[in-house]
């Protein structure tokens, strides 16, 4: 096999582009160990706490039910600020346009940036524009970097997560990816299933008054559920243990992930977060979350089980047990 | 009644589950039973039944996901397609990252290579009426199951006058793999999960002929969860009885006979040859090739291309595995050398090989 070369999985967000991170990127670039893989990087500037963090996005379809690419490129970063606990002030956005590419449809994309930049409560402040010749970009990519200030002394982080962790999710799982795939041409399948695309800052902030018990956060985009489990197992060196009845999926989802051979803890969510709370607060923080827009579906999944070297185990729908490993490569649609 | 979760009872499972204990309680040697079909695999290690089965049952994987029993030739040939100037590959998903000789498509594709995934055989027909210009090539791997799908998408492309869309065959039958395997001393199997969907197609009454000449109990079994318990209870009672009969416990798809219009498509435009298994050498009469009438739509014969040596990877016991002869841990590549990231032999590639699965929920 040659290893020279970059394959579409390296993009995948498990374990390929794990390996091209530690391997390559951040040897090269940073040299800092790889531990500290959190969504965001935290400054301190002097004395002024902020966290940094950058996106790019690259969707196909760009248009699919739910969204589009523009909303997701704020969503996505403001995302990744609020993970770490941050209050996200202010974004960048770099568009990198084909040449042919539709001013009206580039409009559309505009204009759902604005509504969900205004919905989160974050600037877009300043920008970039570049156009490539026809065939050598796909439409339209865009990259948003962000800035928030961390306003508490908490340390939110991957590896934080303590034995009696409780795991919180903030509701129905897999929508995004199902929505996307859905929506490519080929597939034709007429799900009703919408995209969760949706800051989650709003919630984040209801959650920071549980103080010390909010051990992590985590949005699980790319890889889905159980690849970001596992990083946070890996990272926190414990054992999480999923309950597989209670993970909340939709019918619509569940339906799909069955027709084409994929398994929904592995499909890409825009909307959604994994929190770890200690197990004395863990209710009220689902009562948080439940009592939030973005949270009425919110269920425990889990919970830290034991000290370890980093597992992630399911107890099946029907009693039996087996392990979770992040997603290899991409999902594939099953042969037969 | 919701369709899925009704199969998927956990009462009813484990309420399965304590009744093959009690059958099997007390037993000095454990009984084997070999699930043939990868679904099945999958099944078993996604709900994590082998962990609610007592130690007297035993679950070995046997041959019977498509993209693991495809041998490196055919990738070989593929991937040499792949490089041909104006030639669309279209292919299932899984076939995508399972190492040739030398090469996978995923590779070619990065490369290059216009390969594409599809969801059906009659996606790939459409890509070659929508592209005149160019030879579309679908890859055309499974067991009878997929089979009829991929000569309806022969008959289609015929009936509408395509001369740019071609089949690169590669496909396979399923009893006579259990066949060799039930002759093979070093194997001691006391059932057969016998494949679902496959045997909608074919009927139950084609495994008759294992019970009649090898004494081994089969039983058709379906992919939910209480269906693999029951039919693994099914395969207990047998065994304990010493019978050797074919059950269907998936009889709500399954009919001894099968799907008679599935049966005709692919006598129409199939035709059975001697094919060569990964790991298990050529079995007669064990693999479907375009028939002589649709020869024109054979990629093999009408396509020439160079096709490198195939080289099997060094070390690599993909074969014994999809005999069930060993299990992935016993393999020394399995999880440092094939990964699923980076596999050495097809096991390891496919959702429903065994060594994928294994790596994905075994541990």
């Amino acid at each position: 096999m040659n290893n020279d070369i970059i394959l579409l999985g390296h993009g995948s967000g498990g374990k390929l582009s794990h390996q091209l991170l530690d391997e390559l990127i951040i040897p090269q670039l940073s040299g800092v160990p790889t531990a500290g893989q959190n969504d965001a990087a935290l400054l301190n500037i002097g004395g002024v706490k902020l966290a940094f963090t950058t996106d790019s996005y690259v969707v196909d379809p760009i248009f699919f039910p739910g969204g589009n690419i523009g909303d997701l490129a704020v969503n996505g970063t403001v995302n990744d600020l609020a993970m770490m606990g941050a209050r996200p002030l202010c974004l960048s956005v770099g568009f990198i346009l084909e040449e042919g590419f539709s001013k009206s449809e580039l409009s559309l994309i505009l204009a759902s940036m604005r509504q969900a930049a205004d919905a989160a409560g974050v600037a877009i402040v300043t920008g970039d524009t570049k156009v490539v010749p026809r065939g050598k970009g796909d439409r339209i990519f865009i990259n948003t970097s962000g800035i928030g200030a961390l306003e508490h002394d908490l340390r939110i982080d991957g590896a934080a997560g303590c034995v009696g962790d409780k795991v919180i999710v903030n509701g129905c799982i897999g929508d995004h990816g199902i929505a996307v795939l859905s929506a490519r041409e080929g597939l034709e399948i007429d799900s009703g299933i919408k995209s969760d695309s949706a800051a989650l800052n709003g919630l984040v902030s209801e959650l920071l008054p549980l103080a010390g018990a909010l051990h992590v956060l985590r949005d699980p985009t790319r890889g889905g559920v159980a690849t970001t489990l596992k990083e946070i197992a890996v990272q926190s060196g414990v054992t999480i243990t999923l309950k597989e009845e209670t993970l909340p999926i939709t019918p619509g989802v569940r339906g799909v992930c069955s027709i084409l051979g994929l398994d929904p803890l592995y499909v890409a969510n825009e909307g959604k977060l994994l929190a770890l709370v200690a197990p004395e607060r863990a209710e009220e923080a689902l009562e948080i979350m439940r009592r939030h827009p973005l949270g009425k579906d919110a269920a425990i999944i889990g919970e830290v089980t034991e000290a370890s070297t980093g597992r992630v185990v399911m107890e099946t729908l029907v009693g039996g047990v087996r392990g979770v490993e992040m997603l290899a490569g991409e999902q594939l649609p099953r042969i037969c | 009644m919701n369709y899925l979760d009704s199969f998927r009872d956990k009462e009813l499972v484990q309420g399965l589950a304590r009744r093959i204990a009690g059958l099997t309680a007390g037993r000095d040697r454990p009984l084997v039973f070999m699930e043939v079909c990868g679904t099945h695999t999958m099944a078993i290690y996604q709900f994590g039944l082998r962990s609610l089965l007592p130690p007297e049952v035993k679950l070995i994987s046997g041959p019977g996901c498509p993209v693991c029993v495809t041998p490196n030739g055919y990738l070989d040939r593929a991937v040499a397609l792949s490089r041909l100037p104006d030639l669309i590959i279209t292919t299932f998903g899984d076939m995508l990252r399972v190492p040739g000789s030398s090469s996978s498509l995923m590779e070619e594709r990065a490369r290059g290579a216009d390969i594409r995934i599809v969801y059906s055989p009659l996606d790939a027909v459409q890509v070659a009426a929508r592209n005149p210009g160019k030879r579309v090539v679908f890859l055309g791997v499974g067991f009878e199951t997929t089979a009829p799908t991929i000569a309806g998408s022969i008959l289609a492309a015929k009936a509408q006058g395509l001369s740019n869309y071609f089949v690169l065959a590669s496909h396979k039958t399923m009893p006579q793999p259990m066949a060799i395997l039930s002759a093979d001393p070093d194997l001691s199997v006391d059932g057969y999960i016998c494949p679902a969907h496959v045997s909608a197609v074919i009927g139950a009454g084609a495994y008759r002929f294992l019970c009649e000449k090898y004494k081994v109990p089969c039983v058709v079994t379906g992919f939910e969860p209480t269906d693999v318990m029951q039919g693994v209870e099914m395969l207990v009672r047998q065994a304990i009885a010493g019978e050797s009969r074919v059950e269907i416990q998936y009889s709500r798809v399954v009919r001894w006979e099968g799907n008679a219009k599935a049966q005709a498509v692919l006598g129409d435009v199939f035709t059975p040859f001697d094919a060569p298994w990964r790991g298990i050498g050529v079995l007669p009469g064990s693999g479907l090739k375009i028939a002589q009438a649709y020869r024109q739509f054979d990629a093999e014969l009408a396509i020439p291309v160079e096709v490198e040596e195939a080289k099997e990877h060094q070390g690599c016991l993909c074969g014994e595995i999809l005999k069930g002869k060993i299990a992935p841990l016993d393999c020394p590549l399995f999880g440092t050398r094939c990964t699923p990231e980076s596999p050495v032999g097809a096991c390891m590639v496919s959702s429903e090989g065994t060594c994928a699965a294994a790596h994905k929920y075994g541990r």
